[in-house]
């Protein structure tokens, strides 16, 4: 069975890579960016070995070249994203995919097989880039990159080739025409190329293992898209939709009324239509509490290991830190002076916000990062308390739950929203489109952030700013 | 066979394309549907290959569920979209070994079937050709060989003849009906009357989404046009005066050479009416069926649906 799918997979990609390899328009320029970008990448490395070598500036010599094989994989990758862009939209115009779609292929084999051919062929001619750059290296006297370097740019660049192509084909089955979806194309290439500039940072100036954490975010990244796009391959809405009309009425009314539900008044709303959404909450909630207690408790544990290794940390110095806190309680009690009540709640209405939208773009897992980072501060905190010979379950219990509570809470419903929303994304919904369910995951992460986190979190700056700074105020000669 | 109930297809929640749509085809007929653009016709087809899911009511093509078995419906159908839908790089043959693969066919089969069906459509000697530098009547060709390639016990055909010269157009009617006798089920979606008039057993006129007629020739015409009509033609200028006309037929017409009568149950009536003009001596040149054309079905029904008067 399984043979028969990879065997159906390999029928549409090798049709495809017979018809682009017969493309001129395609074959062409590729051919000429695959030889002309290595010696002008060449030409410029020699010009700065030569300037390097007036100046002494090994190290920078030596991490430009790592930097100049990533660049050169990359430009064949942006260029032969558009035969991607068009993989089944183009087939819409040009009228051949209706034959194809009354067929039994099944829609993973036309799926992973245009995935496969527009993964394939951008690699073939980076990697064919990357060579021939190397190949006129051999002449230069640099030091070529180490192999596990080599290794991991050539992940890398195989990691970019999948993320931007599976990107590339959700654009190509959800756009209605060509033009649309080449115009999408900066949604790809735009955060890609920022993803460059930051994995140049990391080979200048970083550890080189980072950058393994670099392919493994955009190798979860590429199948979370590839999931995506298979989840919401519809044959229908590649026949169905001729027209990209953007009514803004309708998508307001649909949202508002997934976001009122039933409900006729507010009370009837909470009575409701809440706990409906709660009881859809129940299991990520469930995974991000999880989260938190492991990445506190992680967190706590390394910051007690670690720290001490690297700060001496005598009595003396305990005793130091115990008093210059001890002196600087009093400044507690003009804590809504410089912390406003109002300043925490927004600032934290807007991370709530930030963990949303970082959310939406990565299928949860940035949402997911930040509030592990959260967690994991305050697991550091406790740690830091510990150090100094605080209890650190006194410090959680007088100086974060009181407020926390409330906050914590907030924070956790409004993670499990966005998790749920991420996995609903990526789940196959028989009857919606994928604007549909974007629209709705959305209107239920509103409904919880309204009703319930914004609230929670108003309590929690509230009490934040009164009631903790008094409760550390009593304790803390027992902490 | 393909049976239909109630098959209907909304778009938008507000637009019904397709609307109550209840067919019948056994196997060894042909459905001719004719409609106007945008009146359903290819909604349904799609319907009926599982590319599109009803809103409403069930289809079954080949004795599976378009809904349940989409799998199944779509390798029991050969399926001539209303756009050819060619690879223009690649060449006929390569077109045809391709679809044959996609369809599961062993590598003898594939052979075979390519091979006969390019030389029945004349394209034989094109075969090596890119298919982007055939004309227009040969890639439409191609594309129904496509359709035929692994032999489908139901084919649903768009439009199968239109762009092709008479002679071609004349080998794919007869293509479809030795298919016919070997016992497939056929759908033809056609603007052509001619061409349904021909080949249908059963022909169904769809508007606005809804079936507004479905039946043989000979039924539709009775119930659009009424009885069968009769033409006696004099030598000349006849006088029939009061004819004695028997129970079921009604004089229609009359001018000075020619009567034409409205007959219920001619195989009764008309040796009786023969009878009764011989009697009156009258100067018999001819006496004939007034011929009707499905075309004069067609814009009747189509009139009578827009609320307009319809002129022969």
């Amino acid at each position: 069975m399984q043979r028969k799918k990879w065997e159906g997979v390999w029928l549409v990609a090798r049709r495809e890579f017979q018809d682009q390899f017969r493309d001129w328009r395609i074959v062409i320029p590729m051919l000429l960016m695959v030889s002309i970008f290595p010696f002008v990448a060449d030409n410029t490395t020699r010009q700065a070995v030569n300037f390097m070598n007036r100046f002494g500036g090994d190290l920078i010599l030596d991490r430009l070249i790592p930097f100049a094989i990533l660049v050169i994989g990359f430009f064949p990758l942006s260029f032969t994203l558009l035969v991607a862009l068009e993989a089944f939209v183009g087939e819409k115009e040009r009228g051949t995919i209706e034959p194809l779609l009354s067929s039994p292929l099944e829609d993973s084999h036309m799926y992973l097989g245009k995935l496969l051919v527009g993964v394939a062929t951008p690699l073939l001619f980076s990697y064919g880039s990357i060579a021939l750059y190397l190949l006129l290296l051999m002449r230069r006297p640099v030091e070529f990159p180490s192999a596990y370097m080599m290794a991991l740019i050539l992940l890398l660049t195989f990691a970019h080739a999948v993320l931007m192509v599976s990107a590339a084909i959700v654009i190509s089955v959800q756009a209605t025409t060509i033009r649309a979806a080449n115009l999408m194309a900066s949604f790809v290439v735009v955060p890609v190329a920022f993803l460059l500039q930051g994995e140049t940072l990391l080979i200048f100036w970083g550890n080189e293992d980072v950058l393994f954490l670099a392919v493994l975010g955009l190798t979860i990244l590429s199948g979370l898209l590839i999931r995506l796009g298979l989840a919401h391959f519809k044959r229908e809405y590649l026949l169905g939709r001729e027209i990209d009309t953007l009514n803004v009425k309708s998508l307001w009314g649909t949202f508002l009324n997934h976001v009122s539900g039933n409900a006729h008044s507010i009370v009837e709303w909470y009575r409701t239509e809440i706990p409906a959404t709660l009881s859809h909450l129940r299991q990520p909630l469930l995974i991000v509490m999880g989260i938190a207690i492991i990445t506190i408790v992680s967190s706590y544990l390394w910051v007690v290991n670690t720290v001490p290794q690297f700060i001496e940390i005598t009595p003396n110095r305990v005793q130091e830190i115990q008093g210059y806190v001890s002196q600087n309680i009093g400044n507690l009690d003009i804590l809504d002076e410089s912390v406003p009540a109002p300043w925490i709640f927004i600032s934290n209405v807007r991370a709530m916000v930030g963990f949303l939208f970082a959310g939406l773009i990565s299928f949860s897992t940035l949402g997911l990062t930040l509030f592990i980072v959260n967690m994991a501060l305050i697991g550091g905190v406790l740690g830091g308390a510990s150090l100094i010979n605080f209890s650190p379950l006194a410090v959680f219990s007088v100086a974060i739950l009181p407020h926390g509570l409330f906050e914590l809470t907030a924070v956790f419903l409004a993670t499990a929203a966005v998790l749920r929303a991420g996995a609903v994304l990526v789940t196959p919904q028989p009857d919606k489109s994928l604007g549909e369910v974007f629209l709705l995951s959305l209107a239920d992460w509103f409904r919880v952030f309204v009703g319930l986190v914004v609230p929670l979190l108003a309590i929690a700056s509230v009490i934040e700013v009164y009631v903790t700074p008094q409760l550390i105020k009593l304790a803390f000669p027992y902490l | 066979m393909i049976e239909t109930f109630d098959l209907s297809k909304q778009y938008n929640n507000d637009f019904w394309a397709v609307d109550g749509v209840t067919l019948n085809v056994q196997p060894g007929q042909i459905l001719a549907l004719l409609g106007q653009n945008g009146a359903g016709k290819t909604t349904t087809v799609r319907m009926l290959t599982s590319l599109l899911s009803p809103t409403r009511g069930w289809a079954q093509v080949g004795g599976y569920d378009v809904v349940k078995q989409p799998q199944d419906v779509r390798a029991n159908v050969g399926v001539l979209t209303e756009q050819h839908g060619l690879y223009m790089r690649m060449t006929g043959d390569e077109y045809l070994e391709y679809f044959g693969k996609v369809y599961g066919l062993d590598a003898v089969t594939r052979a075979r079937q390519s091979s006969y069906l390019l030389e029945y459509f004349g394209l034989a000697e094109a075969a090596h050709r890119r298919s982007g530098e055939y004309s227009k009547g040969m890639k439409q060709k191609l594309a129904l060989a496509r359709a035929l390639i692994h032999d489908p016990s139901v084919l649903l055909l768009d439009e199968p003849t239109s762009a092709m010269d008479p002679e071609s157009a004349q080998l794919v009617r007869n293509e479809i009906s030795r298919l016919k006798s070997s016992r497939r089920t056929i759908i033809i979606c056609t603007h052509n009357l001619a061409e349904a008039e021909a080949l249908a057993d059963q022909i169904a006129i769809i508007y606005r989404g809804k079936i507004l007629l479905n039946g043989t020739l000979e039924e539709l015409k009775r119930a659009v046009l009424g009885p069968v009509e009769y033409e006696a033609k004099f030598a000349y200028a006849f006088d029939a005066g009061e004819l004695d006309l028997p129970p079921g037929v009604i004089l229609a017409d009359r001018s000075a050479t020619s009567l034409r009568f409205r007959v219920e149950a001619p195989h009764e009536a008309n040796p009786r009416l023969m009878n009764a003009l011989t009697a009156r001596q009258a100067p018999l040149v001819s006496f004939h069926e007034v011929p009707k054309k499905l075309e004069h079905v067609y814009l009747k029904t189509m009139a009578d649906a827009q609320g307009v008067s319809y002129a022969a």
